[in-house]
């Protein structure tokens, strides 16, 4: 009886000091309604509307057609129309788009001959769901072909696989499972920081030195940007001696481009940092971070596959940023120059929040 | 007036919403000099000395730190102090050279005199055999010398220094306060808040705060010589009984006790304080002894509190 008591003492309690804790909450409702409708939207292994390009050496009414239909499969959007098969490989290795259609001159005698494949598909396989979406396109059937079909094993395209001929997944998972990782340590590690001060009163201290906010956020990340280029150097290695990922472009844009993607993560942990009032609320709110991060990034599912929603917010998360920048480099080829537009976007977050994080944080205690 | 004082303050307040945690506060210390707040907790002797590092912006009120103005000129001021505060607030897992090395650093103290100078502390402070040991593994006493070291690495003018040997033994106190002389001695000017009553009589001058205002300040003599209260000590085989009885008595603001005795504040207005208290006590068998004898600074503290003070005339 008395063991009851003491047990419903110990119940109300927990239960006092959770509805006061408001994060944790949070948490309760937020947890589930952020995964199920992240999950909801960007699960979607149905790809479509990969982003396409098209050359069009044919230029007749069949060959429009061709195109045409390929848009009216929803499985391609048709954005780019450029002259030569080497400008769609050209688009392919910046990631602008993820298949190109190549419609060779003598596309209305290989169609009426059917004894090879009129057209050519080159898609980036680096991503086996958007190569498994894109060879829907085979099995399309041109809308003038009303006939019943000769069954002929010859199909309509010819299949380049582009970046992943293996069709292997640790090829595309790895470089994305960097950008994955950094975000986890990096976020985390300056999200407690300035907290872990506050928690051990160091801060009360600090804050009556001369010591200036910049000097203290600058001197707090450079530590872990070093650290960050270790782990960047650390998942190479592993990928390429455990799963024989191919880097294809130049290790010094990989250092960049992940220089930046760090620098970003560790200001937006120090904004988290000024807003959590202890480290267990830190490390929350980090979670409600990463969440978003690793699944509409672009990471897990294919980008094109999701809704215009999720494709905005994604945009605001250096994931999305460093996963297009890292693949591009490591498995395409790209060069950084190539892909300048995903860095701007990086420094920018690593900017704003900085400039948050400094506002933010006072060197006052009201 | 800023070239006589460390700090002047007019009318500082702070509120914590609907909290008045400091009430229109006003201050004048001199340089050189070891100023006391006296005042049981939540008097408002942090928040105080808050407003005055800069620490925490004045709901109304100014004052001066140092020539420089509060609020507004809270940076220029950091370079000047040091702020030794309530809880031990150097970093645990440094040791304590480390320490000392990080705070001559953030006050850039060049590389050689801030050698020279950690050195010193060191062997003042008594540390030098632990120099290599992390400042979370050290004694109470050990940290406080340390924390001092530390607030002083930069030899500042003014020192604040909140609740400072509230974690440390006797000794470790009455060594503490002889550091804390020898300081003022160079020109050092200290503001130090304590509830203990001995710390506060060490101080040339002194506030006495009970819920954000201040109820009493001047030399503790002459705080003493002010009381507007005379004390009467007694002694007596049960207290209790006689404790009881006194404090319902017209004319008695307090009985404090003391083991066998009793120390008993009465008002001024109370012509012939023994008779009273011997009025007081007829028909209840008791057997007490009781003499008038001069009130000391927990009197002080007691009647002031109590709004039994007379203020000095400005």
């Amino acid at each position: 009886m008395k063991g009851l008591l003491r047990l419903f003492a110990i119940l109300r309690k927990e239960v006092r000091q959770l509805r006061r804790d408001r994060l944790t909450f949070g948490m309760i409702v937020g947890i589930p309604l952020l995964q199920i409708t992240l999950f909801g939207f960007a699960i979607n292994t149905d790809v479509r509307h990969l982003s396409a390009g098209v050359a069009d050496h044919a230029n007749t009414q069949f060959s429009r057609i061709l195109a045409a239909d390929a848009q009216a499969s929803q499985v391609v959007d048709i954005t780019r129309r450029v002259e030569t098969p080497e400008q769609l490989e050209t688009l392919l290795r910046r990631g602008e788009i993820s298949v190109g259609i190549f419609i060779p001159s003598d596309f209305g005698q290989r169609l009426a001959r059917r004894d090879r494949p009129a057209a050519q598909l080159m898609i980036d396989g680096s991503d086996p769901l958007i190569l498994a979406a894109a060879r829907q396109l085979t099995g399309m059937s041109l809308r003038y072909d009303t006939a019943p079909r000769q069954t002929t094993d010859v199909p309509l395209f010819e299949i380049r696989n582009y970046y992943n001929p293996e069709r292997r997944s640790a090829v595309n998972i790895v470089p994305g499972l960097m950008g994955v990782i950094l975000t986890m340590t990096m976020v985390l590690f300056t999200a407690v920081a300035i907290v872990r001060e506050r928690e051990r009163g160091n801060l009360e201290l600090l804050i009556n030195t001369p010591v200036r906010n910049l000097e203290l956020m600058v001197g707090k990340i450079i530590p872990y940007v070093i650290i960050g280029l270790i782990q960047v150097s650390l998942i190479l290695l592993l990928g390429v001696l455990l799963f024989h990922v191919p880097i294809q472009g130049r290790m010094i844009d990989i250092y960049l481009a992940a220089l930046v993607f760090i620098a970003a993560n560790l200001t937006m942990g120090l904004v988290i940092s000024t807003l959590a009032r202890t480290q267990f609320q830190a490390m929350q709110t980090t979670f409600f971070f990463f969440l978003p991060s690793i699944l509409i990034s672009g990471f897990m599912f294919p980008f094109d596959g999701m809704p215009r929603a999720a494709q905005y917010i994604a945009e605001l998360l250096p994931l999305t940023h460093f996963v297009r920048l890292i693949r591009g480099i490591m498995l395409r080829g790209a060069e950084l120059s190539e892909l300048l537009s995903e860095m701007w976007a990086l420094m920018a977050f690593m900017l704003i929040t900085l400039g948050v994080a400094m506002l933010r944080f006072k060197k006052r205690l009201d | 007036m800023s070239g006589d004082y460390a700090i002047t303050a007019r009318g500082l307040t702070r509120r914590f919403g609907t909290v008045i945690a400091v009430d229109h506060v006003d201050l004048a210390i001199s340089r050189a000099t070891i100023y006391g707040f006296l005042g049981p907790n939540g008097s408002g002797k942090s928040t105080t000395i808050r407003m005055l590092c800069g620490l925490l912006t004045p709901s109304e009120g100014e004052a001066e730190v140092l020539g420089h103005r509060i609020p507004g000129e809270a940076e220029a001021i950091k370079r000047k102090i040091g702020y030794m505060t309530q809880r031990f607030s150097l970093y645990e897992d440094l040791t304590v050279r480390e320490n000392l090395e990080f705070m001559a650093d953030v006050y850039s103290l060049p590389r050689r005199s801030a050698r020279q100078r950690i050195g010193q502390l060191l062997d003042k402070y008594n540390l030098a055999d632990r120099e290599r040991q992390r400042a979370g593994t050290l004694s109470g006493g050990q940290k406080q010398r340390l924390a001092l070291a530390a607030v002083t690495v930069h030899e500042p003018e003014l020192l604040f220094l909140d609740e400072p040997t509230s974690a440390v033994d006797p000794q470790s106190r009455r060594d503490f306060w002889e550091s804390l002389f020898e300081l003022c001695d160079k020109g050092t000017t200290i503001l130090v808040s304590t509830h203990y009553m001995d710390e506060a009589e060490r101080c040339h001058g002194l506030a006495i705060l009970d819920r954000g205002r201040v109820v009493a300040d001047g030399a503790p003599q002459e705080l003493e010589r002010r009381i507007d209260a005379s004390v009467v000590e007694m002694e007596t085989g049960d207290s209790r009984t006689v404790r009881r009885l006194l404090t319902d008595l017209p004319g008695v603001l307090s009985v404090t006790q003391l083991g066998m005795r009793l120390r008993v504040l009465l008002d001024r207005s109370v012509a012939d304080p023994l008779a009273l208290i011997r009025t007081g006590l007829i028909g209840q068998r008791l057997q007490f002894d009781a003499r008038l004898t001069h009130p000391n600074l927990e009197d002080v503290f007691v009647a002031a509190t109590q709004g039994r003070y007379l203020k000095a005339q400005a």
